[in-house]
């Protein structure tokens, strides 16, 4: 038993081991012109010419000497490969050679950079380098993964989280992976506010940029304008507030009522999650505008002057309250749908009036839920992008301000560091309150004891209003969608309002040729690269956020907390903010990766993993442990169990995960527009680029033509996944006729 | 989940495929002109040449910019179009590189011109007038009078009728702000300013904007190039073309090659064709209404007459420098966009 178990992980580690050689000796050690994906460096000059040369080469050619250190800590686990995994020598060698060798990698990653030594005191220290290096490739990623799991089987070895090297190597791949893609570039962020132009650190600046009057004035009170710090709250708590309003109206509509078309309701809730961003802004312009259809209107039917009202606060309110609305509604639902019928009925039997049973029992019960809408409005709102750029008008807030400064003619990256701290500031804030709101009470009514029942109705005086609100929402929302179709088939709105199908034409268009199709549409670049980039996104986010969250469920370690709060941190961070940490931090070596695939694809991950981890988390709570304790007790390793008992029962999860990061990844704009370049250009900057170009009908009829792409992909992905029924349980649903 | 597996290493493979497919020369352009005429120089010097063109088309603002920004490893090989100040700008930076076309002999003067202020890091591709453009239907229907000059844009009657771009992040703006001190010196020029602020009824982000806002309605004034607003009004939208009495900047749209390109051959080649009548008439197909660089390129009837319009003397070494620049914007900021309006 002993001899297998040493044997299997001594496999491991062989693994491990020929990972990094061929990473030291095979691979390109630096990144290769032309991407990932490009194997243009096998034919030109490879092995020898210095840009596509493994490390092994570099050394022997006489460069980069600074490199041979890391051959050192790759050949000491050679020795160890003949003793038994108990052997303290083993665990130690492995701690020893991992810790050092990648450790000494970042080292020289961030001390040498693209002009030789990155650091002065280096410089002062060693003379001059007179040599330099660019950013990572396969090579280095490979030998760092291989060092990084060296080190990790080495403190599994010692007996860490009982010797569990799977487990032991996921918390270290996830703590790295989260360090470089989340922490690393927020910490150059913050830095990036202390820097003066000619490159010192100084507070002065940050001070000076910090309390500007574009930024904490207070005009509006006296007929100017006020700061953008101010107008971002001011929006984002009436966003927050009002569409937890509405969502709560919408959740109470479908599960407390006798109203009859719920399931068109529901429907109608999916839409907005799969719009892209500043879709609806465009639909209010062309309904609320100037010349907007229900502007004339009511101008010529009252003889009114029509006014721009619509840019500025009120157009981005409406639009905000209009798209986020839906996401309150499904973070509530659950809640309102969990609440248990039985504590209602014993209110009642107590004498309780529907009134007193709803304001005093289901209310309450439903705080957490609130809560989580509110702070998701709130964060939403903050991080928005799109609708501000499209309806601001002349109220500034915080994240186009960001945009503006880094991209505006005074380019300044100080300042949209300082703006992004005051953003990201809001945001942890708002998440603290929530978790002091809520306190410690226990709102568990589900207790696994039989609560079959039916929740009561709302009271009448609650339940006609909300109807009214509900229905009132839903048909706005109708209509803003049929505008969205109808501003795809017309010529030039408010022009010539003839019908045609040319913008699907000039986004859309194929010729056949004689080599094939040919993709001659405006479109269709930015529309597979946004395809391609989803689809490999998505499945790395589902992997990534479930792999997290069975280490948060199922294990215990010293830190968890802050290895949970680590996690969850990107999905407080505002998409902007994401984009220009993203910027600072990955243009330069050690990891360059701007203007490349790979930076989309890890921007998505890190931004969409948290929902990944929260799916998980929900799911792998309601397996029961035995299930993973008697899969132990028969002789699988924890790896197996992960593979082969949980990850099947874990499907409604990942296709949540699988569907939510890719939706997201097809509409999100926010950090995308920072990281788009020539070559890889997403849907939502195109599609911001023509609406820029007062190009209307072919940015809608792209919108329209990616709302439908996303409801075919999410069927698809149902299909591919599959729905199963997990357990003996049917899910109770209130559909079913009381 | 194998499927799923399955499917994502089919579509890497393919993403490999095709990429590694086209290895043929290629060259990163960075383009500041309107999407549909960066598409069509794309092309076209594709079919041209047979180099495979990387287009992002992105302001002259956000282009200088990411040049900046990439200024330690740079991306991109060569900058095409977006008004001249930028392109000042980056010469002044050392971000562009010094070239001399053989095409230069080819070139009007104010072309020329625009290159030896900048050493020969930049040089003029097209130049229109400042002016601006009104909704004729909405003016109409506000019973306004029609402007026809700078200062009548500063009668209360405009007020909430007037739109022009924030000076801080569009070059269009930047340009009216300097050919106002130009036009009026700098106290009356800034006086100006702060009049027109009070008509203005939003700064937009992009220099274009204020027209097309005209142009759908939203808006009933906008301050712009005349060349944007004679596009709008030949795309059917009813806008009217103003060249101010008093006279009126302009902008010189230019090119420059990008310092340490890393396709710096391909740079040159595009370059050059760029500067030729052949490529520079390509404009029309795409209503872009600037004054073409080269002497035997055609012009557009729709086009601004440049000859017809008061053009002032524009300084573009003084009001292109960064520092004065920025000591002009600081000033906007300070004195004029903190008024209540």
């Amino acid at each position: 038993m002993t001899d297998r178990t040493s044997k299997t992980t001594h496999q491991v580690l062989i693994f491990w081991i020929i990972a990094g050689w061929v990473g030291f000796f095979l691979l390109p050690w630096y990144m290769v012109d032309g991407g990932l994906w490009s194997f243009e460096w096998l034919f030109d000059g490879y092995p020898f010419d210095e840009d596509y040369a493994p490390a092994a080469f570099l050394i022997a050619q006489g460069e980069k000497l600074w490199l041979a250190p890391l051959l050192i800590a790759l050949t000491l686990p050679l020795l160890v490969l003949k003793r038994a995994k108990s052997d303290p020598l083993y665990a130690r060698v492995l701690i020893l050679s991992g810790a050092l060798g990648f450790g000494w990698l970042i080292a020289q990653g961030f001390g040498i950079g693209i002009r030789g030594f990155n650091f002065n005191w280096l410089e002062a220290y060693f003379g001059e380098l007179g040599d330099r290096q660019f950013g990572m490739g396969y090579g280095a990623m490979i030998c760092a993964s291989s060092l990084l799991f060296l080190l990790t089987q080495g403190i599994a070895a010692r007996g860490a989280i009982n010797g569990d090297v799977f487990v032991v190597s996921a918390i270290g791949g996830v703590i790295t992976i989260v360090t470089v893609f989340v922490f690393f570039p927020i910490a150059k962020m913050l830095f990036a506010a202390f820097v003066t132009e000619d490159g010192a650190y100084s507070i002065a600046v940050f001070f000076s940029k910090f309390f500007d009057a574009r930024l904490w004035g207070l005009g509006c009170f006296f007929g100017a304008r006020c700061g953008a710090a101010w107008n971002s709250l001011f929006l984002a708590i009436l966003v927050g507030f009002v569409t937890t309003v509405l969502g709560l109206c919408f959740a109470l509509v479908v599960t407390r009522s006798g109203f009859r078309y719920k399931r068109v309701l529901r429907a109608l809730t999916v839409l907005p999650i799969i719009t892209p961003p500043f879709v609806i802004g465009l639909a209010l312009i062309l309904l609320f505008g100037l010349s907007g259809s229900v502007t004339r209107f009511v101008a010529e039917l009252f003889g009114m002057q029509p006014t721009r009202w619509l840019y500025g606060m009120p157009g981005i309110f409406i639009a905000q309250a209009l798209a986020f609305t839906p996401i309150a509604f499904l973070v509530l639902i659950g809640v309102v749908e969990g609440v248990s019928p039985s504590m209602e009925e014993a209110a009642q039997t107590l004498r309780a009036s529907r009134w007193q049973t709803f304001r005093t029992v289901s209310l309450p019960l439903m705080r957490p839920g609130l809560a989580n809408a509110f702070l998701l409005g709130f964060i939403e709102s903050m991080a928005d992008f799109g609708n501000p750029l499209v309806l601001g008008g002349n109220f500034d807030v915080l994240s186009t301000e960001i945009f503006f400064a880094i991209v505006g003619a005074q380019y300044d990256q100080g300042r949209a560091a300082v703006l992004a701290m005051v953003l990201l500031f809001f945001t942890l804030s708002a998440f603290y309150a929530q978790r002091v709101w809520l306190g410690k009470k226990s709102y568990t009514t589900v207790t696994g004891k039989g609560d079959a029942g039916v929740h009561p109705l709302m009271p009448t005086g609650l339940s006609v209003p909300v109807l009214v609100i509900a229905l009132g929402w839903a048909v706005f929302t109708i209509i803003v969608y049929a505008m969205i179709i109808y501003g795809s088939v017309v010529e030039l709105w408010g022009v010539n309002n003839s019908l045609t199908l040319k913008h699907y034409v000039t986004a859309f268009s194929v010729r056949f040729e004689e080599e094939g199709i040919r993709w001659t549409g405006a479109a269709w670049d930015s529309f597979w690269t946004t395809i391609t980039i989803a689809a490999i996104a998505a499945p790395l986010t589902a992997a990534v956020g479930l792999v997290t969250a069975y280490l948060l469920t199922r294990q215990n370690f010293a830190g968890k907390n802050a290895f949970e709060f680590g996690t969850m941190l990107s999905f407080a961070i505002p998409g902007t903010v994401i984009g220009v940490s993203y910027i600072l931090a990955f243009n330069v070596p050690p990891i360059e990766i701007t203007g490349t695939g790979v930076i989309l694809v890890v921007s998505f991950i890190f931004r969409n993993m948290p929902v990944g981890v929260r799916a998980g988390i929900a799911s792998m709570s309601q397996l029961d442990r035995s299930l993973d304790e008697s899969s132990l007790t028969l002789g699988a390793n924890s790896w197996q169990t992960f593979r082969r008992i949980i990850l099947p029962l874990l499907r409604p999860a990942i296709l949540a995960a699988l569907v939510y990061s890719f939706v997201r990844a097809m509409t999100a704009i926010s950090a995308v527009i920072f990281l788009v370049s020539a070559e890889y250009d997403m849907a939502t900057s195109y599609i911001i680029g023509r609406v820029e170009n007062n190009d209307y009908g072919l940015a809608i009829a792209y919108s329209t033509t990616l709302i439908f792409v996303m409801l075919a992909a999410v069927g698809l992905l149902q299909i591919l996944v599959g729905r199963v029924q997990i357990g003996r349980r049917t899910q109770s649903t209130t559909e079913t006729p009381s | 989940m194998k499927k799923i597996t399955s499917t994502a290493v089919g579509s890497l493979i393919a993403i490999a495929a095709s990429v590694s497919a086209a290895q043929a020369d290629k060259l990163t352009l960075y383009c500041s002109a309107q999407e549909d005429w960066c598409q069509l120089m794309a092309r076209s010097f594709e079919d041209a040449t047979g180099i495979d063109v990387n287009m992002t088309r992105k302001s002259s603002g956000e282009t200088f910019a990411q040049i900046r920004a990439e200024s330690s490893n740079p991306k991109g090989d060569v900058w095409w179009g977006g008004t001249g100040d930028p392109h000042l700008q980056a010469a002044e930076e050392g971000l562009t590189m010094e070239y001399m076309s053989p095409m230069r002999d080819q070139l009007h003067d104010w072309a020329i011109s625009q290159a030896e202020s900048a050493g020969n890091r930049t040089i003029g591709i097209y130049s229109g007038a400042l002016g601006y453009g009104y909704n004729a239907d909405l003016l109409a229907a506000n019973n306004l009078p029609e402007p026809a000059c700078w200062k009548d844009l500063l009668k209360p009657e405009y007020k909430g009728h007037v739109q022009m771009a924030n000076p801080n992040s569009s070059g269009t703006a930047y340009t009216t702000l300097a050919s106002m001190v130009q036009i009026f010196g700098e106290d009356e020029g800034f006086e100006f300013m702060k009049g027109l602020h009070s008509n203005i009824n939003q700064y937009t982000k992009s220099g274009s904007a204020p027209i097309k806002a005209a142009g759908r309605g939203e808006n009933t004034i906008g301050i712009v190039f005349m060349h944007d607003a004679v596009k709008q009004a030949v795309s059917g939208f009813p806008i009217k073309v103003v060249a101010p009495c008093e006279g009126t900047g302009y902008e010189i749209g230019s090119m420059s090659i990008i310092e340490g390109a890393r396709n710096e051959e391909e740079a040159k080649k595009f370059y050059d064709w760029a500067l030729s009548p052949e490529a520079q008439n390509l404009a029309l197909q795409v209503n872009a209404f600037q004054v073409p660089s080269n002497k035997s390129a055609e012009t557009s009837d729709s086009a601004p007459d440049m000859s017809q319009i008061k053009l002032i003397d524009y300084d573009f070494k003084k009001y292109g420098s960064s520092d004065e620049r920025k000591r002009l914007l600081q000033k906007w900021d300070e004195e004029v966009s903190t008024l209540p309006q």
